[in-house]
C-alpha cells in the first residue's frame, strides 16, 4: 500500500530510486547528514529490498579479529582477492577506496541497527573475512527500513518510476504511478541504486540469444534495469561488460524467480558434472568451492540447452549441506541416465573413463587434496574419486544469474560521470546499478553488500552535501 | 510420511529452512534442526515444543508468504504444537479437552466455583456464610483446614502425576531414553534458558508481534506472569509450612510473609496476563494458531481470575463478603489445577523439557560427555 501521509508536491533535497542495501545506506546516510529524503521503492512491501533480501554477508576489511569475526582480513589481502577473482578487471582507485570504507561499515552499519552473527553452518569458510548479518538479509533490510522510517525518510511502495527528467547531466524530477495517476518528484540530487536488468530477459537475450530463456533469475523480478537504461540514455558514461553477471549454477527444478539461496548447489567438488550429451566440460576441483562456485553459472550457460547434470554417489551423499531439491536417484548409471533423457551409454563411458584416470590420495575437501584425474581432458585436479558406490544420483542445474555488472561509471563520491568524461551535476549511483565499476568480471562472495553498504554511504552524504550547495 | 499433515508441513519447512540457515541466530530451534538432514515426527514435536513463537523468523524470511516457498515456521509450529500437547495428554480418555479447550476449561471452571458456593451453602447457615469472621482461622470457619489441604493437596497430585505422565510421553516420541533427563549441566542450562526467556527475543531485539517492528513486551508480560505465578505458589507453600510447622493460621497480617508474596505475585498476575492477552489480540494472525487461540485465552484468564479473586479475598477478607469470594478464589484455583494438564499451562513443562534436550544436544556437539 501507498503511503499517502507523504507530501510529493515538495520538493526533496535527495531521491532515492531503489529500496536495497545500498538505496537504504544512501537515504538513511543523506537523512543524517541533514536532508530530507525520499525512497521510491519499485516492489511492494513484502518484496522491498531487491536483491538484498536474499543476501546473507558482507566482506570487509579489518585489522584484527572480532566477536564475529576470526581473523584480520587486510586492505592489502581483500584488494588482492578482489584483483584475482576480477582478473584484474577492476578500477583500482575505486576499489581500493571501497575496500578502505568497509573497514569503518562494519561499524556504521550496526549502528543502522543491523546486526551481526558468526558465520553460518556450512559455511565456515568465510567466517574470518565474511561478516553475517543476524537473520540474513531481510532482517538487515528491516532494520535498515525501521532506522530510516525513525529517521523521518519518507518512503513509498510500489513506486516504479516510469521516467526521469534530466537535463544536461542535471537531474530534474522523476515521474512516477501512483494509484493510477502520474506524479512528478522534484529533488535537488538523485540517487540511483535501482539494481542491475538482471530480471530483464529481452535486454539479457540481446546478449544472450536464446539461451537467455534458459536462465533463471535467483532473485527480485523487479531489477529490470528501467533506471539503468533511463541514465544511460540520457548521456551518462556505462561501465562493464554487458554478458558479465554474478551466475551461479542453480537447481534446474527451481522457480524462474525469486529462489534465492536455497536453490544452489554445493556439491560439485564431490563428484562430476555433465551436460545433455553426458560428456564432462570443465575441472571440478579446479579450486576450493567458496573461490569457483561462482563460475559455474557462466560455464552451465556455455553448455547446450544451458543445461548440466551434477553426478554422485552414495559415499557423498552427506557431505555437503543437504538441498531443498533431493537429488534424483538410481540403483545404476543407466537408469540415473534414462531419467534426464541423457543417453545411458554415454554416461556410463564418461563415468568409466573418469574412474579410470582417478589416482589414488587422500581426500580432504578443505584443503587442495592430491585426489586427482591422470590423463583426461578435462582432468579433476583435487577431490577426484571414482563413482562406484549405489545408488547414484544427480541434480539438474542451470544458470541461476544473480546480478549484472552493466552500469553507471562513478567516481570517488559515488557521483556518475557523464559520457564525456565530466561528472554528472546532482546524480549519484550506489549497489548493483554502478557495480561494475568495481567488479569488471568474477565475484568473491559478500563483495555486493560491500559495495551497496560503502557506496550508499557514499551516495548519500555526498547527495545530501550537494542538496545543500 | 508423517503421522498428520501438519508435520509433513514441518518437516517441508526444515528442509527448505535446512538448505538456508540463515535463522540460526534467531533461537534454538535452527540451531536443533541443523544437527540433522532428516527429521522424525519426534524430531518435530521437539522442534514445535523447543520454538517459543517470538515470530522472528517469520519476518526475517525472505520466503514467508507471499512468496511461493511459503515459509511460516511460527505458525506451522504452533499447530505442530497445540497437536502434540492432545497426543501427550494423559489419561488418553482427556486429550479430546484440548480440541475445544476454551470452552472446556470455561465449563470446568464454572463447575468448580459453583461446587464451592453451593458447597459452602449447604454446609454452613446463613450467618456463617455471610457473616464478618476476622483473625487466625477465619477462613476455616467455612471450610476446614485440613479439608481444603486434602482436596487442593489431591488435585495438585494429580495435576502432577499428570503432567509427568505428559512429559514421559514427549520423552519417548522425541526418541530419548528416560535417565537422559537426569543430566544436571543440561538441566541447569535449560532453568536459565526458561528462567531469562532466552529465546523469546528474536535473537536479542525481542519478539515480532503484529507488524515487523520487534518489541520486548511479550517476553515482558510473560516474566509478570510466570514470576507472579511462581511468587503466588511460593506464599502458599509459606502459609502451609506456617500453618503445620509453627500453628499460626490464615489470615496473616498486611506484612507477614504469604501476603507479601501473594500481593506482590498477584499485581504480576493481573497485569502480566492482562498485557499477554492484549498482545495476543493484537498479534499478526498469520503467526498464529487461530482456531486453537481459546486455548491461550482460557488460561490467561484463568491465571487472571486466580489473582484478581485473591487479591479481592484480601481486601474484603474482613467483610461480609468474605465467604462468598472465598468460594469464588477456592474454586477458580481448584479448576486452576485439575486443568494444568490439559491446557496452555503444559507449554511451559514441555518447553522446558525441549530445552533441556537441546542443551544436552549442544553439549553434545560441542564433545562434552554426557
Amino acid at each position: 500500500m501507498a503511503d499517502l501521509s507523504v507530501d510529493l508536491s515538495r520538493k526533496f533535497d535527495v531521491l532515492v530510486i531503489g529500496g536495497g542495501n545500498a538505496a537504504l545506506c544512501a537515504a538513511i546516510s543523506a537523512r543524517r547528514a541533514g536532508a530530507s529524503v525520499l525512497v521510491l521503492e519499485g516492489a511492494p512491501k513484502f518484496y522491498r529490498g531487491g536483491n538484498t533480501r536474499h543476501t546473507r554477508n558482507m566482506r570487509c576489511a579489518h585489522d584484527a579479529a572480532t566477536d564475529i569475526l576470526t581473523g584480520p582480513y587486510t586492505e592489502q589481502e581483500f584488494w588482492e582477492d578482489l584483483q584475482r577473482v576480477t582478473d584484474g578487471e577492476t578500477d583500482e582507485e575505486l576499489a581500493r577506496h571501497m575496500i578502505a570504507e568497509s573497514k569503518d561499515i562494519l561499524g556504521w552499519i550496526v549502528e543502522q541497527g543491523v546486526r551481526w552473527q558468526p558465520s553460518l553452518g556450512g559455511t565456515l569458510s568465510l567466517g574470518r573475512t565474511n561478516s553475517f548479518f543476524l537473520g540474513g538479509g531481510r532482517a538487515m533490510l528491516n532494520a535498515l527500513y525501521l532506522t530510516a522510517e525513525k529517521l523521518g525518510v519518507d518512503i513509498l511502495y510500489d513506486a516504479e518510476v516510469l521516467g526521469l527528467d534530466i537535463d544536461n547531466g542535471m537531474f530534474l524530477s522523476a515521474t512516477l504511478k501512483q494509484n493510477g495517476a502520474d506524479v512528478t518528484v522534484r529533488a535537488a540530487t538523485l540517487v540511483a541504486a535501482a539494481g542491475g536488468f538482471e530480471a530483464n530477459i529481452e535486454w539479457l537475450k540481446q546478449y544472450w540469444g536464446d539461451a537467455a530463456d534458459n536462465f533463471l533469475i535467483r532473485g527480485t523480478p523487479y531489477n529490470r534495469g528501467s533506471i539503468l537504461k533511463m541514465l544511460l540514455d540520457r548521456g551518462v558514461q556505462d561501465v562493464g561488460d554487458p554478458t558479465q553477471c554474478h551466475a551461479v549454477a542453480i537447481d534446474a527444478r527451481a522457480p524462474k524467480f525469486d529462489g534465492g539461496i536455497i536453490t544452489r548447489h554445493d556439491s560439485v567438488v564431490f563428484g562430476i558434472v555433465v551436460n545433455k550429451h553426458a560428456a564432462r566440460f570443465y575441472d571440478e576441483g579446479e579450486d576450493i568451492w567458496p573461490k569457483r562456485y561462482a563460475i559455474w553459472g557462466r560455464l552451465v550457460a556455455a553448455q547446450p540447452d544451458q543445461i548440466a547434470y551434477i553426478m554422485f554417489d552414495a559415499s557423498v551423499r552427506n557431505s555437503f549441506m543437504p538441498t531443498l531439491f533431493p537429488p534424483i536417484e538410481a540403483p545404476t548409471i543407466a537408469e540415473l541416465a534414462g531419467k534426464f533423457e541423457l543417453d545411458p551409454a554415454a554416461l556410463e563411458k564418461t563415468v568409466a573413463e573418469f574412474n579410470a584416470a582417478v589416482r589414488p590420495g587422500t581426500f580432504d575437501h578443505t584443503i587442495l587434496d592430491d585426489c586427482r584425474t591422470e590423463g583426461l581432458t578435462p582432468p579433476k585436479t583435487h577431490w577426484a574419486r571414482k563413482i562406484e558406490t549405489p545408488p547414484y544420483y544427480a541434480y539438474p542445474v542451470r544458470p541461476g544469474i544473480t546480478f549484472t555488472y552493466l552500469g553507471t561509471r562513478v567516481n570517488r563520491q559515488a557521483r556518475m560521470l557523464m559520457k564525456d568524461g565530466r561528472p554528472a551535476a546532482n546524480m549519484f549511483a550506489a549497489g548493483e546499478i554502478m557495480a561494475g565499476n568495481v567488479l569488471g568480471k568474477g565475484y568473491a562472495a559478500g563483495i555486493g553488500m560491500t559495495i551497496g553498504s560503502v557506496f550508499g554511504r557514499i551516495a548519500g552524504r555526498e547527495a545530501a552535501q550537494n542538496a545543500r550547495n | 510420511m508423517h503421522g498428520t499433515r501438519i508435520l509433513e508441513e514441518a518437516d517441508r519447512l526444515m528442509t527448505v529452512c535446512n538448505s538456508c540457515r540463515y535463522c540460526e541466530g534467531l533461537c534454538a530451534v535452527f540451531p536443533a534442526m541443523e544437527m540433522r538432514r532428516a527429521f522424525s515426527d519426534g524430531d518435530l514435536n521437539y522442534f514445535a515444543n523447543l520454538c517459543h513463537g517470538c515470530g522472528a523468523c517469520y519476518t526475517d524470511c525472505q520466503f514467508s508468504p507471499p512468496h511461493e516457498f511459503n515459509v511460516n515456521v511460527p505458525q506451522t509450529l504452533a499447530i505442530a504444537r497445540a497437536d502434540s500437547y492432545a497426543a501427550y495428554a494423559w489419561p488418553r480418555a482427556f486429550a479430546g479437552l484440548f480440541a475445544r479447550n476454551g470452552l472446556s476449561i470455561s465449563i470446568i471452571a464454572a463447575l468448580s466455583v459453583a461446587a464451592f458456593i453451593f458447597g459452602f451453602a449447604a454446609l454452613h447457615d446463613r450467618q456463617v456464610l455471610f457473616g464478618v469472621h476476622t483473625g487466625p482461622g477465619a477462613f476455616y470457619k467455612l471450610m476446614p483446614h485440613n479439608a481444603m489441604a486434602s482436596l487442593f493437596g489431591a488435585a495438585f497430585l494429580y495435576a502432577i502425576v499428570a503432567l509427568l505422565m505428559g512429559v514421559r510421553a514427549f520423552w519417548r516420541d522425541i526418541g530419548e531414553p528416560i535417565g537422559m533427563l537426569a543430566d544436571p549441566p543440561s538441566i541447569w542450562q535449560a532453568i536459565k534458558d526458561a528462567g531469562q526467556l532466552r529465546y523469546l527475543d528474536g535473537g536479542g531485539v525481542g519478539c515480532v508481534n503484529e507488524d515487523e517492528r520487534p518489541s520486548d513486551l511479550r517476553k515482558i508480560y510473560h516474566h509478570l506472569t510466570f514470576y507472579g505465578f511462581g511468587l503466588c505458589f511460593a506464599s502458599t507453600s509459606v502459609a502451609t509450612a506456617y500453618h503445620y510447622f509453627w500453628g499460626r493460621e490464615a489470615p496473616y497480617p498486611w506484612w507477614d510473609l504469604p501476603v507479601v508474596l501473594g500481593t506482590l505475585g498477584g499485581i504480576g498476575l493481573l497485569i502480566g496476563p492482562a498485557g499477554l492477552l492484549a498482545e495476543k489480540w493484537k498479534r499478526d494472525p498469520a503467526l498464529v494458531d487461530q482456531p486453537r487461540m481459546g486455548m491461550d485465552v482460557a488460561f490467561i484468564v484463568m491465571l487472571f481470575m486466580t489473582s484478581l479473586t485473591g487479591l479481592a479475598l484480601l481486601v474484603l477478607r474482613e467483610t461480609a463478603a468474605m465467604g462468598a469470594l472465598l468460594a469464588l478464589h477456592l474454586g477458580v484455583v481448584f479448576s486452576l489445577f485439575i486443568t494444568m494438564p490439559y491446557g496452555k499451562f503444559v507449554h511451559g513443562i514441555y518447553r522446558f523439557v525441549a530445552l533441556v534436550r537441546y542443551a544436552r544436544e549442544r553439549r553434545m556437539m560441542a564433545g562434552h560427555p554426557v
